[in-house]
């Protein structure tokens, strides 16, 4: 991705379209990635509620086991703005988060 | 069009309030601290008689006092505070914050040694240490020009390709507590010289139209925004591009000006007596320059070839009229009124031998420091560091490059 020059930039650093933070993917930074085991996770939400960038997405989407355990939701990471801290897998009451090493 | 206009018994601090008075301010915040305090005295006399209508916020610091200025300035206002010393030294990271954000704010600083010892009286450390913030610096000789450049401060500010902060240096009480005769314009010819401030616009794409790049409340933009490694290095950019544009406003306001009221300083940038055929030369700046000057021309009149250099701005540093001036020169000799420990000689010395470097004929550059403290420098004493640099002209090799001045040992 080509980035603009200081030539085409807005003078003083101004922001000109409303929401553009939402284009800041910060997933960039991220060194460890978690990954969630659906066969282990009980849908607590603990992931949800202790993501300090509301990168775990509650999902609709309904996931069967291999045990046969029927869940209506599913958490997934949006790796778009996760910048990896581990604070989910550290959280996790069942160990069902994993830290893992991104390779470029 | 010229215009004479009336002459006042004005001292440094009050020649700036009087120009601010007519340069259509819309913001005042200032906090109070010697020797600048005469300058926000008369400021709040001026608005609390009515005579301009300029919103004046009374803050409880100097941080605040910028910050207030970049809010309004922010909001589109044309702002103007003042300053001295430790104040200055407060409103720090906020110099950085205004020129980033191109805020053509305008200040008077009053020099004044920085503590500690706490000290009152002038140097220039203050200002000094303040050099690589992006602000515009003036150093003005007297309060004339102390009353002309707040005038074209705001002209040189507000202008589309500089938008930059601008500070003007007066010397604390040589300056700032001295009566001179200064030559007022009326205010309405200083009102129309400087007219409104008219914010530079930019494009907005969710509008589709341009929008003054200010906070207006109804054409929203996000200003003051976080810029890492991947964007700050271009905005910096910026701000170097708009000093490099900023001399070429210098030089036009600093003409357009003297069309006005028949003064000028020089091309703007500096101002020089003696020089063209001279052996010595001298190079100093704000109000010691006076005294150089005298010196300079007593031994002139004795047939020396000596000559001085006043610079009057320090940003952006004018390396190619200073080379172009001494190109046949043999020994210069830059005068500091601040000091950096440390280093290979004060800050000014270095920006001197840096830009004559380039030059064909090297002179043989030293650097006399002085007044530090507010020590006086006597006439006689300019006359004791002519006859170095004239011995050093003739060959001599000098005693040493740096030499501080009228410290007892």
């Amino acid at each position: 991705m080509s980035l603009p020059g200081w030539k085409q930039l807005p003078i003083g650093a101004v922001i000109l379209t409303p929401g553009s933070s939402v284009e800041y993917k910060t997933g960039e930074w991220r060194t460890l990635r978690p990954e969630i085991d659906q066969e282990k996770c009980i849908r607590c939400r603990t992931c949800w509620m202790y993501c300090p960038e509301g990168a775990i997405q509650e999902v609709e989407e309904p996931y069967k086991t291999k045990t046969g355990r029927e869940f209506k939701l599913t958490y997934k990471v949006d790796y778009d703005y996760c910048k990896g801290c581990g604070i989910c897998a550290n959280e996790c009451p069942v160990k069902a988060i994993t830290m893992v090493e991104e390779v470029i | 069009m010229r215009v004479v206009g009336e002459v006042r018994a004005l001292n440094g601090d009050e020649a700036v309030a009087y120009a601010v008075r007519q340069c259509n301010v819309d913001v005042i915040s200032a906090y109070p601290i010697t020797p600048q305090t005469i300058i926000v005295e008369r400021l709040s006399e001026y608005v609390a008689n009515g005579e301009i209508h300029t919103e004046y916020v009374n803050v409880e610091s100097e941080h605040s006092a910028l910050s207030t200025c970049i809010g309004a300035a922010a909001a589109g206002a044309r702002a103007f505070t003042a300053t001295s010393s430790q104040g200055l030294a407060l409103m720090w990271e906020l110099l950085y914050v205004a020129s980033g954000l191109r805020l053509p704010i305008v200040m008077a600083v009053v020099n004044r040694a920085l503590s500690a010892p706490i000290n009152i009286h002038c140097d220039h450390s203050d200002s000094i240490g303040t050099r690589d913030s992006g602000w515009i610096q003036f150093y003005v000789e007297n309060s004339q020009e102390a009353y002309d450049t707040v005038i074209q401060a705001f002209k040189i500010a507000e202008h589309p390709d500089v938008q930059l902060p601008v500070m003007i240096n007066l010397d604390g009480f040589y300056l700032s507590h001295t009566l001179e005769n200064v030559r007022v314009l009326p205010d309405d010819v200083v009102s129309g010289f400087v007219g409104f401030r008219k914010p530079v616009k930019v494009w907005v794409p969710y509008l589709g139209r341009e929008v003054p790049a200010v906070l207006d409340g109804y054409t929203p933009i996000s200003l003051g925004i976080i810029a890492l490694s991947d964007y700050y290095y271009e905005f910096k950019m910026m701000v170097i591009k708009a000093m490099e544009k900023a001399r070429e406003v210098i030089k036009e306001v600093n003409k357009e000006f003297s069309e006005l009221s028949g003064r000028a300083y020089g091309d703007g940038f500096l101002t020089h007596y003696g020089v063209d055929d001279a052996e010595a030369v001298l190079i100093v700046m704000g109000s010691a320059a006076g005294t150089v000057r005298y010196v300079a021309r007593e031994l002139r009149r004795k047939g020396l070839r000596v000559g001085v250099i006043r610079l009057r701005t320090f940003r952006p540093f004018p390396y190619e009229e200073l080379t172009k001036l001494l190109k046949d020169v043999k020994a210069v000799g830059v005068m500091d009124r601040a000091t950096s420990p440390g280093a290979y000689g004060a800050p000014l010395f270095n920006e001197v031998r840096t830009a004559l470097y380039d030059c064909e004929c090297r002179p043989v550059i030293v650097n006399y420091v002085y007044g530090i403290g507010g020590r006086d420098l006597s006439p006689h004493t300019v006359k004791e560091l002519y006859s170095d640099l004239l011995e050093i002209a003739k060959g001599k090799k000098p005693s040493s490059i740096v030499r501080y001045v009228g410290v007892r040992s």
